[in-house]
Parts: structure tokens; C-alpha cells; sequence
């Protein structure tokens, strides 16, 4: 990960922030692009760990994933799931117009 | 193009010579569970906007999932009907998107370790041959929500019910050759998920929808580029649309173009498909195990203790119906797609001649429901009447004609066959006295005609018998009228 | 100057209990305390009349019998825990104006047993900072030296900025890497991070969901274990729970810690680290074995590659985490023509400058091509950090670590990220085995700030750690208060 490839330029941060849905403004990309660097660059120390023979590790706790039975317990607040909407009509969430 | 070249199914004879299809479908079917994978609200069909929808659901800041246990189970279930690898251990990972109805910004669903992995299921073909198709795997994953785009001229309006509603994705490999393949194929696997319990099937309401990736290629060749038919919901359309897909492709290429690996949608009024250009934007779904949840973890007893509860699948009951009823594989098959089918068919030819029992049931009877657009479930005639029909006709009480008359009052009627052919007088004649009193009189009205025949114009028997059925309203027995005619005209 | 602000969590419990004043007069005596100390910025929001209806539920109980464990003791919370009809913004402008229809399962629980709430506490926006700069609405101060104007620590940089202050009896925080322990540290008072799954995370805005979890930040360490009694509990609604009965801490304040043994990690004095904690911290270690510990060096030594595992994992899951935040079902939306472009300017104008270099940093280690080289080494490296600590628990019982590297800082001076994330280099390590660690105030350095020592237990040892905790805090006598606390 320390190899070149891996340095984020300009329009991989055009990218990122696309796929992250986050408007940059062109004035802060440059700032933007070197702090990533700084902080890829230092993640790369990494690299020194062997992992070969290392499974990753997604959670600490020792337990098994806990399953529910299935009842209907929740439902039927629409008021409370509409309540914060920024915009909502006749039950709906209002976004504007979505092009398929 | 299109001489007359004897194409199999799934070819396509072009210009530059055939064409194969390789076509692999993922069927996303809907869990037949009370509530959603990882909420409580319900998965019911048809609400008010937003009601089905919880806290979790509108992906509100701090909520959590929490599985639902029937859903493991009929992923699990499934995953033994289709003769796969159960994954006793799989995980959930987060696919991230961004779209108005995934209020999370990502879909639960499992990516690198799903809970069911490889199988192969049998499927049946109209000429009554059988192929094999290998399953890749199962998964679970959530459903998204639904984004109405005609109510007004510049918003969409998002509602969540089906947000969360638990889904399967069963996945083929890409075995499938030909679009009836294909259809033959998403039936089998409806079958199998109604046999087991764990989907309703419903294509209508959208329980059951397919993807279709297809490419074509010359026999031989590796395969090509593919493109993916999003969101089927008939296997007419699976059809339809795998052969225009196929149709479209085989033209670029062979005008020298490429195919572009893409999504598309089929238009169901010009039965083509058509690029869905809004997908374009290249995805990049940064899957990863999702931290609010553990792996899922089950033990081989468990499996075992799943397993118990499957009901016979529809190949094995299929042999054994054939062993059992001495009925052909064709109908066996026909009789097993659907659970419903099988449970009336057994009742009925319980005791009876199972192979006439099956003609009756699949000619007659699916032939009636289909005209008057009834399901067996609603059956004006129930299996036991059917039954008793088969058992009038079999001991010579009524005959193959009446048969016909009499089920067809017991469309109408509901009434048990003994009761109509009693009130009716249908009783077959099979009386020598009764029979050669009618043929006395057939004889003594057509002396021309007797001189004709003894003359040697054979032909004329076929007469003689017509006339004694009609005199007799259809009821004298066919076989004795023959024998005793016969005697007569000596 | 009012006495009651004089009482800790666990006197003022047995005082009003005692009848000596009623929770009415020490909430009030609090509110009276949240506006002379209004400069720290410490609450983003106060419901007095919620508290004055919550203290006079209290009073009613205390004189019916029915106290319940922390009835009628005022405590802070941090903007991290969903409140129900209260504004729950995480310290971000995104959503400036959200109010939670439900109420977070730990602070649920610390209201049913009688607690009266405060307000809510400022923290660095969604937890992602170690001086609670990044919060939308402004830096809190340190009640430390408060004319230098010194930084809280973050992200709990409100609760811990309250706690010192005497603006709340106790508050709650959150810890992903650090963000209890450090600001406990730099405030000079008691900040425990439980075991992961102790607390639920249920009705807490998520920040990386395998870290995050919730603890107290107290006076003391009995004040901890007060709290953190009734903030635990196995939680059906959390998957990540520990369906896990946790003994009354309580009963383990005075066990001492005779015969056990404290491991020494040799990687936590490195270089960089302020001579004065290395000195608190020969002192702890002394006083440890003075109350009949045996001292034993170890060694962790995948530590150094905690924080860079930590700058991977918590911003790849902060990256989907946070994805919710899209102008769609509530949060401040801004207005576009197209869908995208919505989410574009919503998110690009609602989140702040540490929060959307984060989401970033994650969205860019889980991508197409880069997953294997970062996210999976960093679950890989992982590992290896939790199996160092099982290793060293199978030698010893507990481990004693500075809290931070420094003491803390002006605000506004540290501007460069990664200098920033260098703070969280002890509590860091902890967070990712998924321990449970402890920091109390053992000392003053010379200019007057204090001083924060972190104890780690084996996983759900929280009773031990409270005991551990209870002998180095009698040890250390830390009975100084801040100079911005109310009088």
C-alpha cells in the first residue's frame, strides 16, 4: 500500500467525494488531497506486519450473532417515522425527482 | 437468415453462422416471514405508505439490526431443497449506495460468505428431457424501499414499507442455454421455495423477481460480454426478454460491434430492453462485514433438525408417483410443479386407476379451471369427487362420453358424479337384451343400408354404431354395442 | 458558593437518601453552577424544565421510599445519545435540528434508575476528534488554567469540561478510541470505558460500530462504578450485546488488589511522552506494588500499529455509518434540482472539515482496489493487537499505561490531524482488543494541568478494575479543582 499507486491525487479525491456524496469545494481539494496523503502515508506502516498466516478480526465480542423470532413488533408510527423529514407528503417522503 | 436450419432452442442462426446463449439467472425471492430480516414491523404487501416501517427501518441515527430466526431457517431449508452446501458459518456485509429508498446507505446482504453455497437443481423441459443446473449460492439480503416517481412533476415520493423485507438471492450458474431453459428454470426453483414454505411465489406482487445475464457466443468460443436484465417478474418476460437480449447482441457483434457489460431494463410494450442509463455511473459498492452484526453461526445438528422438517421435494415425489400411480414421467411432472397439485392428485387417485386419474386431472379438470380462471384451491370439484368419476368410468358405470357430461355438471353444480348420473339416468346400458333391442330397430329402419354392408361396404359398420349410441342417448356400452352388432350382421 | 456542588455522585446519593437536602435543591444548585461556568461552552442544550419535573419525581420517591439507585442525582449527556423530544445533533450542523422520537437504551436505563438529566453535552462532531474543536458549535473549554483556554480532550470533551467543572454531578460519553479515557485525562477526572458490549449502543448515533461504547465520566471512581451500574445491561436490541450479567460494582470498591499483578507494557514510554506523566507514572506503578501488587514488565508489541489500524477500520465504518445523513428523512436538507446533487450539497455543507476528511479516508480504504491493502490488513493487524493483550492476561491481571502521551493543550494550536490522532496512542490499543480501561487523575504537572493513568482489565473484568482503580486513587490523593469549576 505504500507504492505510489496508492497516493491520492486530485481526481481521485473528485472521485472519493463523489462516491461519498460530498460536495469539495475546488479551493479546499488541495488541502483535502494532501492531509489523505498524510494520513494514507502514515497507515502504511502496516506494511512491516506479516499477516500471512492472520485472519482478519471484524468483531471482539466472543458471542454468537443473537436471532429474534418472527413477530411483528413494530410498525404503524408513521408520524414518528415522518416526524424529522425535511420535506413529506400524504405519508410519503418528498426527494427531489429521481431519474431511472 | 432463417433458412430452414433446424435450430435447438437458444440458437440463433446469423450471419456469420450460429449463435448460443449462456444465460444465468438470480431469483431474489421474498421471505415468506411475518416481519422483516432485521426489524419487527411487518412484511405484509399492500399497507399504507410508510406504516410498515420502523425506527430501524428508516435507518434512524442509533438504530440496530436485529435477525430474524425463521428467515435463517428458510434460507437454510432452501439451501438443502436445492442439494447445496449449508455455510455454517456466514456473514453479513454492507453494500454502500446511495439511493433515495435505502435509508441506511447501504444494503445488508451477504457477500463473501453467504449461508448457502453451491448446489445443482434438475429441471424439466417441455420435450420431457431433463438438464441439470448448478446453483452458486443463496444469500440473505434486505429489500429496498420504493421511490414513486409519477406523483408529481418534479419530486419523487419514497415509501419504506418494503425497506428491510427479507430477501433471498438465489444465484445459478451461468448452465442456462436457452430461454426456455431459463423459464423452465425460475419454475422449478417457485416450486421448490412453495414446496418448502419459504416464499409465497407470487410473481404479481413482486415475491419472486430474476435478473438475467446473458451473452452469446459461438459454440465453443469462451464467453462473451455479458449484460444484465434487471427485475423480471413473469417468466413470459424472462423469455421474451432473454431472446430479444440475446437477438440484440448477436446483431452488434456481428456488425462488428462490442457489447457493453451493462444493466438494462425490459420494456414490456415494445419487448425489447433498453439501457438503464442512471446505473451507469460506475458503482463501487465497498462491501465490508457489518460491524452491527456477528457472524452467523449454526451447528450441523440444527441443519439436521432443518432438515427433518422438509417436505418431499418435487423430484423424489415425482419418481415415486410414478411408481406408485404407474402414471408417465410428463404427467408426474406436471402433477409435482405445484405442492396443491400433488395433494389433490393423490387424494383423488387414491385407490383408482392413477393413470386415467392424471388424464382427467390435467386435461379435464386444469383445462376447465383455466377457462373459468379458477386455481385448484377453488375447485368447484374436489379431489374425491374426482375420485368417485374416475371410479364410475372405470367399473363401466357410466361411460368416457357421459364422463365428459357429467363433469361438466359438476362444474356447475358441485354435486357428487353417483348423484348426477343417478338423477340423470346416466347409467351406462350394458344389458345384451336392452342393447340388441336397439340394434333390432336400427336394422329394421335401414334394410338399404344391411344389404349395402353384407354387400361389402364395410365402411357402413361405423353407421350402425352411431345410430345404436344415438337411440340409446349415448349411454349403451361402445364395447357390447361392437361385439353384439357385429354377431347380428354376420 | 453553594455546598452541594461539594458532594460527589456517591455522597449526594447518601445525602439525599439522608433527607440532608432535597434533589430540587442540588439540581437547582446545578443550574445555578451551568450558568456561572457558561463560558466552557461544556451543554449545547438545557431542559430545566424537564430536570425540575425529574427532581420533583425524585423527592416525591425519596419521601415514599422508593429511591431507586441514582434517584435525583443531576447528570450531564453527551450529544452522542439519542433523547427523546430532546435535540440529539451529535455536535453536527447535518442535524442541527433533529429531535429523537425514542430514547438511547443507556440513557433509558440511567433514567429509570432515578437519575435527573441536565442537558446535553457538547463533543466533537459525530466523536471523531481529541479536542472537541471539530463540534459544530464551537470549542469547549477545560476548566483548567481557564484564562489559557486549553482544550477539553475529545470527543467527551463536553462531559469531561462539565464533570470537572461541577456543571454536572456525572455525564455520560462515548469511547470509540479514546473518547472518554483522553478528555478524562485532560480534565483531570475519572473516565471509564466499559468492555465492548457492556453498554448497548442502541439509540447512540454510531460512529465505527465494532469501537464505539458507552461509559461515565465521573468525580470518582466509586461515582464510576455508581454509573456504569446502571448504564450496562444486556440489550436485545443490540446485536453486538453481551447477553452477560455484570456483578454490582459496589461490592468491589475495597477489595484491594493484594497478590495481584500489574503488567508493565514496555512500548507505552516511548519517546514524545511529557517527562511529568512519565514521573505520575513510575509514582502509580510504585504505589500499585506499595498496596501489594507484583509489578511485572511486558510487552505488546503490535501497540505501535494500534493507531494506523485504528485510522482505517473507525473511518471505514464511519464512512457507512454515516451515510444515513442524507437530507432525506431528517437533518437539515439543502435544496437541488437532482437527487444527487442534494446529498452532494446537503452532506458537503452539513458535515464539517475532520468528519468529511474521515468519511473519505474510509470511503477510500474499502474502494474497489484498495480494500485488501488497507481495510483487510487493518482487520488482520487487528488481531494481532487482541491476541498481544490475551497474551499478556494469561501473565497478568491488569495493565497500567499512561492515559495520554501530553497533558493538555491550547486550543486552536494543534492544526495538523495526524499530530492530533498522536493523543490517542495509549487509549487506542484498548479500544481495538475491545477492553475495558479506566483513566483517573493521579497528579498536577508543572504547569498546573492534570495528569490522567489508565488501568486495562480483561475482557467484562469491569468489578477488578474498579478495585484496582480504587487503590491507585487513594494512593494518589487527587483532591485538586479546576480553577473554571464553580464555586
Amino acid at each position: 500500500m505504500s507504492n505510489k499507486e496508492s497516493i491520492v491525487d486530485i481526481p481521485t479525491v473528485n472521485k472519493i467525494a463523489r462516491l461519498s456524496r460530498l460536495n469539495i469545494p475546488e479551493a479546499s481539494k488541495q488541502n483535502l488531497t494532501n492531509d489523505l496523503n498524510n494520513i494514507l502515508g502514515f497507515v502504511a506502516q502496516l506494511d512491516e506486519v506479516n499477516t500471512s498466516d492472520v485472519k482478519p478480526l471484524a468483531s471482539v465480542t466472543g458471542h454468537k450473532l443473537p436471532l429474534r423470532s418472527d413477530k411483528v413488533t413494530d410498525g404503524n408510527i408513521e408520524d414518528l417515522v415522518l416526524k424529522n423529514a425535511p420535506e413529506s407528503s400524504s405519508g410519503f417522503f418528498v426527494v427531489p425527482k429521481v431519474i431511472e | 437468415m432463417n433458412e430452414s436450419i433446424n435450430l435447438k432452442p437458444g440458437q440463433i442462426n446469423g450471419e456469420t453462422g450460429i449463435w448460443e446463449m449462456v444465460i444465468g439467472l438470480e431469483i431474489h425471492a421474498q421471505i415468506s416471514s411475518k416481519s422483516k430480516l432485521f426489524s419487527g414491523a411487518s412484511a405484509s404487501f399492500g399497507a399504507e405508505a410508510n406504516s410498515n416501517v420502523s425506527l430501524v427501518d428508516a435507518a434512524m441515527p442509533g438504530m440496530l439490526p436485529v435477525i430474524n430466526e425463521f428467515c435463517v431457517e428458510q434460507a437454510v431449508k432452501t439451501g438443502l431443497a436445492l442439494n447445496a452446501k449449508i455455510n455454517n458459518v456466514s456473514i453479513f456485509d454492507r453494500k454502500n449506495y446511495f439511493y433515495a429508498d435505502l435509508p441506511q446507505g447501504y444494503q445488508i446482504s451477504q457477500f463473501t460468505k453467504p449461508i448457502v453455497g453451491e448446489g445443482e437443481i434438475i429441471i424439466d423441459l417441455d420435450d420431457g428431457l431433463q438438464t441439470t443446473v448448478g446453483i452458486e449460492r443463496l444469500h440473505l439480503e434486505q429489500d429496498a424501499g420504493k421511490s414513486l416517481h409519477d406523483q408529481h412533476p418534479s419530486k419523487s415520493y419514497i415509501d419504506l414499507n418494503r425497506t428491510g423485507v427479507a430477501l433471498m438471492e438465489i444465484v445459478s450458474k451461468p448452465d442456462i442455454r436457452s430461454p426456455q431453459e431459463a423459464g423452465a428454470y425460475v419454475k422449478k426453483i417457485r416450486s421448490i421455495l412453495r414446496y418448502v414454505g419459504a416464499c409465497d411465489g407470487n410473481m404479481e406482487e413482486g415475491s419472486l423477481r430474476a435478473d438475467c445475464n446473458v451473452s452469446v457466443r459461438k459454440s465453443g468460443e469462451e464467453f462473451g460480454t455479458r449484460c444484465e436484465i434487471k427485475n423480471l417478474n413473469s417468466v413470459r418476460f424472462i423469455i421474451q426478454a432473454i431472446q430479444s437480449e440475446a437477438e440484440r447482441q448477436v446483431e452488434i457483434l456481428e456488425e462488428g460491434g462490442k457489447i457493453n457489460q451493462e444493466t438494462r431494463l425490459f420494456d414490456t410494450s415494445t419487448g425489447e430492453t433498453r439501457s438503464m442509463r442512471s446505473k451507469e455511473d460506475a458503482h463501487d459498492y465497498r462491501y465490508f462485514p457489518d460491524p452491527d452484526l456477528l457472524p452467523l453461526e449454526f451447528s450441523d445438528s440444527w441443519v439436521q433438525k432443518i432438515r427433518e422438517t422438509l417436505p418431499e421435494l418435487p423430484d423424489l415425489l415425482k419418481k415415486r408417483l410414478v411408481t406408485d400411480f404407474g402414471i408417465t414421467p410428463y404427467d408426474a411432472s406436471i402433477l409435482v410443479e405445484e405442492k396443491d397439485y400433488v395433494d389433490f392428485y393423490q387424494k383423488a387417485a387414491n385407490g383408482k386407476d392413477g393413470k386415467l386419474t392424471a388424464n382427467w386431472m390435467i386435461t379435464e379438470l386444469f383445462g376447465a379451471l383455466k377457462k373459468e380462471n379458477i386455481s385448484l384451491s377453488n375447485s368447484p370439484i374436489s379431489p374425491e369427487n374426482l375420485g368417485q368419476l374416475i371410479a364410475l368410468i372405470s367399473d363401466g358405470t357410466i361411460s368416457g362420453k357421459i364422463a365428459k357430461d357429467v363433469f361438466a355438471e359438476m362444474m356447475i353444480s358441485k354435486k357428487s358424479p353417483s348423484d348426477i348420473v343417478k338423477e340423470k339416468g346416466l347409467e351406462q346400458v350394458s344389458d345384451d337384451i336392452e342393447i340388441l333391442k336397439l340394434i333390432d330397430k336400427v336394422i329394421s329402419e335401414n334394410e338399404d343400408k344391411v344389404k349395402d354392408y353384407l354387400g361389402g361396404k364395410d365402411k357402413l359398420f361405423g353407421f350402425f354404431v352411431g345410430q345404436v349410441m344415438k337411440l340409446s342417448q349415448g349411454k349403451a356400452n361402445p364395447g357390447m354395442v361392437n361385439k353384439l352388432l357385429k354377431n347380428k350382421l354376420k | 458558593m453553594s455546598d452541594l456542588l461539594k458532594f460527589d455522585l456517591l455522597s449526594a446519593s447518601i445525602a439525599l437518601k439522608n433527607k440532608e437536602f432535597s434533589s430540587l435543591e442540588l439540581t437547582n444548585a446545578y443550574f445555578e453552577a451551568i450558568e456561572q461556568t457558561s463560558a466552557l461552552g461544556a451543554y449545547l442544550e438545557i431542559v430545566k424544565d424537564h430536570s425540575i419535573n425529574m427532581a420533583k419525581a425524585s423527592d416525591k420517591n425519596f419521601k415514599n421510599g422508593t429511591a431507586r439507585p441514582l434517584e435525583g442525582l443531576p447528570i450531564g449527556v453527551k450529544d452522542m445519545f439519542c433523547t427523546k423530544d430532546i435535540k440529539t445533533t451529535a455536535s453536527s450542523k447535518i442535524l442541527e435540528n433533529f429531535c429523537p422520537t425514542y430514547e438511547s437504551t443507556v440513557t433509558q436505563n440511567l433514567w429509570d434508575d432515578g437519575a435527573v438529566m441536565l442537558g446535553k453535552l457538547s463533543c466533537d462532531e459525530f466523536a471523531m476528534g481529541s479536542s472537541n474543536e471539530t463540534a459544530a458549535k464551537g470549542n469547549v473549554v477545560n476548566p483548567w488554567l481557564k484564562n489559557s483556554k486549553m482544550s477539553p480532550g475529545g470527543s467527551s470533551g463536553g462531559s469531561a469540561s462539565a464533570v470537572a467543572a461541577r456543571s454536572a454531578l456525572a455525564a455520560t460519553g462515548t469511547d470509540t478510541g479514546g473518547s472518554i479515557r483522553q478528555p478524562a485525562a485532560f480534565c483531570g477526572i475519572t473516565g471509564l470505558k466499559p468492555t465492548y458490549g457492556r453498554c448497548s449502543r442502541w439509540g447512540i448515533v454510531a460512529f465505527s460500530s465494532s469501537l464505539d461504547q458507552a461509559g461515565p465520566l465521573t468525580r470518582t471512581v466509586s461515582d464510576a462504578a455508581l454509573m456504569l451500574n446502571s448504564m450496562a445491561g444486556h440489550d436485545k436490541k443490540d446485536s453486538t450485546s453481551a447477553n452477560l450479567e455484570m456483578p454490582d460494582l459496589m461490592n468491589y470498591l475495597d477489595r484491594g488488589i493484594r497478590g495481584k499483578k500489574i503488567g508493565i507494557p514496555k512500548e507505552y514510554t516511548q519517546d514524545g511522552i511529557s517527562d511529568d506523566i512519565v514521573s505520575f507514572y513510575e509514582k502509580s506503578i510504585n504505589w500499585l506494588k506499595d498496596s501489594g501488587a507484583e509489578i511485572v514488565p511486558v510487552s505488546l508489541p503490535h501497540t505501535k500499529y494500534a493507531l494506523p489500524v485504528y485510522y482505517i477500520i473507525a473511518p471505514a465504518e464511519a464512512s457507512s455509518n454515516l451515510a444515513r445523513y442524507d437530507g432525506v428523512r431528517y437533518g437539515k436538507r439543502n435544496e437541488a434540482a437532482s437527487l444527487d446533487e442534494m446529498y452532494e450539497i446537503t452532506r458537503g455543507n452539513g458535515f464539517g472539515e475532520e468528519v468529511k476528511r474521515r468519511i473519505m479516508i474510509g470511503t477510500y480504504v474499502l474502494s474497489s482496489g484498495y480494500y485488501d491493502a488497507y481495510y483487510l490488513k487493518a482487520q488482520k493487524v487487528r488481531r494481532l493487537i487482541k491476541e498481544d493483550f490475551e497474551n499478556v492476561f494469561e501473565e497478568v491481571d491488569y495493565i497500567l499505561t499512561p492515559s495520554t502521551p501530553t497533558t493538555s493543550f491550547e486550543l486552536g494550536k494543534k492544526q495538523d490531524p495526524l499530530t492530533m490522532y498522536l493523543n490517542d496512542i495509549f487509549t487506542v490499543p484498548a479500544s481495538l482488543a475491545g477492553l475495558p480501561g479506566i483513566s483517573l487523575p493521579v497528579g498536577l504537572d508543572k504547569s498546573g494541568l492534570p495528569i490522567g493513568i489508565q488501568l486495562i482489565a480483561n475482557s467484562f473484568d469491569e468489578p477488578g478494575l474498579i478495585s484496582t482503580a480504587r487503590v491507585l486513587e487513594r494512593s494518589a490523593e487527587f483532591n485538586f479543582i479546576a480553577d473554571g469549576a464553580a464555586k
